[in-house]
């Protein structure tokens, strides 16, 4: 399988690549880590005219923790997120979200802001960026701009950005000390999309829940972030009753495609299990 | 399409070729330099018959261009054998221990162990098996595979435990 053909631009800053996008219009698709681009080009599914490739942005890679928040540069890998010990402390379920993903060969490639950009529901990264309450740092011809992960996706690959805008970073703000977190994802081996996954963050104060926050990955167009559920176990001590109900709230909100991954009412249940187990191992890790 | 003029380290030689900038990593090393040890198996970057290794990592050449290489110290299974000829330590071991039946993974195979064993030395056998979880094999069943790259393991580790003995 062999891609159409393409122009190939390797700018080496963020206002070069913006330039180059703006010029080139539309057709041009920014290259990150490819692993989702690449395959679609090869099925001739995408046939970009040109390609903008980021991964000779030095400024677009690496880690840095802020006072209050972490910043991930877009063409960081998932590789990089495992590796990083400094994230690995201050917010484990990255690492945790990023195991899963893929292979180690596609870990090595596959980057953080190429995850979150290309609006793919079956990828781990979006719902994990709602629940973490993180911004998208975006450039584009007009100028840069912050988008919030929990207003950032549209559709099934259809999201905020804007022709000729790229997401430059991520910025995550600190979870709380002492917060617990878990992403269970089920999937049918090793590599696959999530049939259901949920991301969960949350923290006690004199056992109960002081603060929660849900996402839910590839049981819907977008990811999820399940509000409700979230803010039916806060000021509960996670009861069974109350995790009864918020799964419930949970599962109300998804509409999965019936796929191989199973039917949409197996999906919506499994996304509920995901749920129902991410709470019991975030409870277990969290400082009650 | 103005073809594009890249350059490489593969195997320890430096390289250079014309491609086209859709031409895959896996075609430049297959049909330009006839390295045809890294093979193609699915094309969907989902077996890992096309594995090597590039700039310290295991990577699919079949889901990246040879444009994106440029610069890049690449490995493949042509480059594994000792500077001697002698075997590596992992060739002996699938030789060994049956890590193969009809060969179309193990290249691939072999050049993601290697990188496995740089990362972690002394894998337990649930690591190796996630290590090389990349990597489709249709034949054996990975049992004698994960106990190829443990003979490996073994062997490449021998030399530092007997240093530590002594």
């Amino acid at each position: 399988m062999i891609p159409a053909t393409f122009a190939y631009h390797r700018p080496n800053s963020v206002s070069e690549a913006i330039a180059l996008l703006a010029e080139l219009g539309e057709e041009a698709r920014p290259l990150a880590g490819g692993h989702s681009l690449i395959p679609m080009m090869k099925l001739r599914l995408a046939t970009p005219v040109a390609l903008v490739d980021l991964g000779g942005i030095a400024d677009l890679r690496g880690i840095r923790r802020n006072a209050d928040s972490v910043h991930i540069g877009a063409t960081t890998t998932m590789a990089e997120l495992i590796g990083s010990a400094e994230l690995a402390a201050a917010i484990p379920i990255i690492r945790e979200t990023a195991l899963v993903v893929a292979d180690p060969q596609v870990r090595a490639r596959g980057t953080l802001g190429g995850n979150v950009a290309n609006g793919d529901p079956g990828n781990d990264m979006p719902a994990l960026m709602q629940c973490l309450g993180a911004s998208y740092l975006v450039a584009g011809p007009a100028g840069a701009r912050d988008l919030p992960a929990r207003d950032f996706y549209q559709g099934a690959y259809f999201t905020s950005l804007l022709p000729g805008e790229v997401v430059t970073g991520i910025r995550i703000p600190l979870p709380a000390a002492g917060h617990g977190y878990a992403y269970t994802k089920l999937k049918r081996k090793v590599g696959d999309y999530a049939t259901a996954a949920a991301a969960v963050i949350l923290t006690f104060h004199g056992g109960r829940i002081a603060h929660c926050a849900i996402g839910l990955t590839n049981v819907g167009d977008t990811p999820l972030f399940a509000e409700d559920a979230a803010a039916i176990l806060t000021g509960s001590a996670l009861d069974a009753a109350t995790v009864d109900r918020a799964v419930a709230a949970a599962e109300a909100i998804t509409s999965p495609a019936s796929d191989g991954r199973g039917p949409a009412a197996y999906r919506t249940k499994m996304a509920g299990v995901m749920l129902r187990r991410a709470l019991a191992r975030a409870a277990a890790r969290a400082t009650q | 399409m103005a073809k594009t003029h890249v350059t490489m380290t593969v195997n320890g030689q430096a390289v250079e070729g014309l491609v086209e900038p859709r031409t895959l990593l896996i075609h430049f090393l297959r049909d330009t330099l006839n390295l045809t040890g890294p093979h193609i198996g699915c094309e969907t970057s989902h077996c890992g018959a096309c594995t090597v290794d590039l700039d310290g990592q295991s990577i699919k050449s079949c889901t990246m261009f040879a444009v994106q290489a440029e610069g890049a110290d690449v490995l493949t299974i042509e480059g594994v054998a000792n500077p001697d000829g002698t075997l590596h330590a992992l060739q002996e071991g699938f030789r060994e221990m049956h890590g193969l039946q009809c060969g179309f993974c193990t290249p691939g195979m072999i050049v993601r162990a290697y990188r496995l064993l740089q990362e972690n030395p002394n894998p337990t056998e649930d690591e190796i098996r996630m290590g090389i979880s990349g990597n489709l094999c249709r034949c054996t069943g990975y049992q004698n595979i994960v106990a190829a790259i443990q003979f490996a393991a073994a062997r490449l580790n021998a030399p530092a435990l007997q240093e530590q003995a002594a």
